[in-house]
């Protein structure tokens, strides 16, 4: 196991440093680039609209279900919304699910590219494939998911103000005054750097897994599976790394 | 034209392929044949550098291609055109943006021009109302020349033919056969193909090589195939009663032609 592990991590490191290279015709790479932003910030924004409506709803009902002393005001109910949305939500709980709705694309994707030797034909053509297939798609998951992140946390809050309001436990002036009230700035850069540091998880784990695929159709599933739980287990693993160096 | 030097290649501890020596050579259709698992496709593999060899020399026109390095190898590499066996066409791509890809990312010129090289490529395999079609759209055989069309869109030196007949019937590997022959004389390129097709041993077969477990075991033309006495070469060509009936008639077509004659007789003698 140990040795897999090294084994890995130095491959790993390899394809990295495989990625740098002049590209051989920078508008395609740039064309390549603007394609991945579409599809993994454009792709992946009705998932994050969803998710994070109905994660800042639950946040507000669930706390106030908590806060059952009349002595705390309702308006503590916004402002552990927004923070819990700011800190954690927005960026692990939407990063995690981006990691199997981006992570699965990006593995299969070149995982079938490796299959049905399409990556071998660029390599032909004097192509690095490395450069041309995976770091476009690192450095729009770096670009769009920070993006994402950010606007998942607004949709958060903005569902749970809407939340308590339907179920009649805090209504939007409350909820306002208690947003406004004693914000940390901090917790935004917090949050964003969870998210530039997920979002290199999210595409990176995930090309490795596709790009050194062999085999058929099942490897390319397994390698797909593979990709998403390690890239989970990992954003877990960088979350509480993250807390107890930046918090 | 391509030169193989005591090429040997292992994956752990099996030896795949065990001091290959051959040419091949420009202008003709050089064929690797051999049973499945005798290392011709790690020797293709080795050729067009998807896979290093562990010794030996691979030297294109006099330029040794083992010694390079990425950076180095990419001039040749943009000299070299493969159709792979599936075809390895981009699924997200039309057969004319598969086409083009090659020249998007190597060449200069204008999108009309490249348009026009597009179409003659695609002209020139016969592939016609195809080029808004997806690869998921086209039948076994168009998608080989669209391979076909990608491989020689950038006027390739060598081009290098993994199965081409794979999954084709018999009269679509045909044509797939002759116009990789007349490519390969039209545009003087070195053509290597890997094959296990009878048909395309005798039809296209300037020279030969056969593999056997490894090792190179027997090289000559689709004429000297016939009166090969290599027992594994006979074993493997003519298998079937079919083909021992095709080889005598074969073998007494070539008797009868009197300048083939003269010209083995020679040889023979040259030998002795």
């Amino acid at each position: 196991m140990e040795f897999k592990f090294f084994y890995h991590f130095g491959r790993f490191l390899l394809m990295l440093k495989g990625m740098f290279s002049r590209p051989e015709n920078m508008r395609m790479y740039w064309k390549e680039f603007m394609h991945q932003c579409v599809e993994i910030g454009v792709g992946s924004f009705g998932i994050v609209l969803i998710i994070s409506l109905f994660l800042g709803a639950v946040t507000t009902v669930q706390t106030a279900y908590q806060l059952v002393s009349g002595l705390i005001p309702k308006s503590t109910i916004a402002q552990i919304v927004r923070d819990t949305m700011i800190i954690e939500l927005a960026p692990t709980m939407v990063c995690i699910v981006l990691g199997g709705v981006v992570g699965s694309k990006i593995a299969s994707e070149l995982g079938n590219m490796r299959i049905s030797e399409q990556i071998d034909a660029q390599e032909i053509m004097g192509i690095n494939t490395k450069a041309y297939l995976i770091l476009p798609k690192i450095l729009a998951a770096l670009v769009t998911i920070p993006c994402l992140v950010v606007l998942a946390a607004f949709l958060g809050i903005w569902g749970g103000m809407e939340a308590g309001k339907l179920s009649g436990i805090i209504s939007h002036e409350e909820f306002m005054q208690g947003l406004r009230s004693s914000f940390d700035g901090y917790n935004v850069f917090f949050a964003l750097s969870k998210s530039y540091t997920y979002s290199f998880i999210i595409s990176s784990i995930p090309a490795y897994y596709g790009y050194n695929v062999r085999g058929g159709a099942l490897e390319i599933g397994r390698a797909s599976t593979t990709a998403v739980v390690v890239s989970c287990i990992l954003i877990l693993f960088a979350d509480y790394i993250l807390a107890a160096l930046l918090l | 034209m391509i030169e193989l030097i005591n090429i040997r290649k292992s994956f752990g501890e099996k030896v795949i392929l065990q001091d290959v020596s051959a040419n091949m050579e420009a202008g003709k259709t050089n064929l690797i044949i051999g049973a499945s698992g005798s290392g011709k496709t790690v020797l293709m593999k080795c050729m067009v550098g998807l896979i290093n060899v562990d010794s030996g020399k691979i030297l294109y026109n006099g330029q040794d291609f083992t010694a390079m390095d990425d950076k180095e190898k990419k001039p040749i590499r943009q000299e070299i055109g493969m159709l792979f066996q599936g075809s390895a066409l981009f699924d997200s791509m039309t057969v004319e943006q598969n086409v083009m890809f090659p020249l998007d990312m190597f060449s200069k010129g204008s999108y009309k021009e490249k348009k026009r090289r597009v179409q003659e490529c695609l002209d020139r395999v016969n592939l016609k109302d195809a080029n808004n079609k997806y690869p998921a759209e086209i039948s076994g055989g168009m998608k080989k020349r669209v391979g076909i069309a990608r491989a020689i869109v950038l006027n390739p030196k060598y081009l290098f033919v993994d199965e081409p007949n794979s999954g084709l019937d018999p009269q679509t590997s045909l044509v797939i056969d002759k116009l990789i022959k007349e490519l390969t004389v039209e545009y003087n390129i070195t053509t290597v193909v890997n094959t296990h097709d009878m048909n395309t041993v005798m039809e296209s077969g300037d020279h030969i090589i056969y593999m056997h477990q490894g090792l190179k075991q027997w090289e000559g033309s689709n004429k000297d195939i016939v009166f090969a006495k290599d027992q594994k070469l006979n074993d493997f060509i003519f298998a079937s009663e079919f083909f021992k009936e095709i080889k005598e008639m074969r073998q007494s077509e070539l008797f009868q032609d009197q300048s083939w004659r003269t010209k083995k007789e020679g040889e023979e003698d040259t030998k002795s």
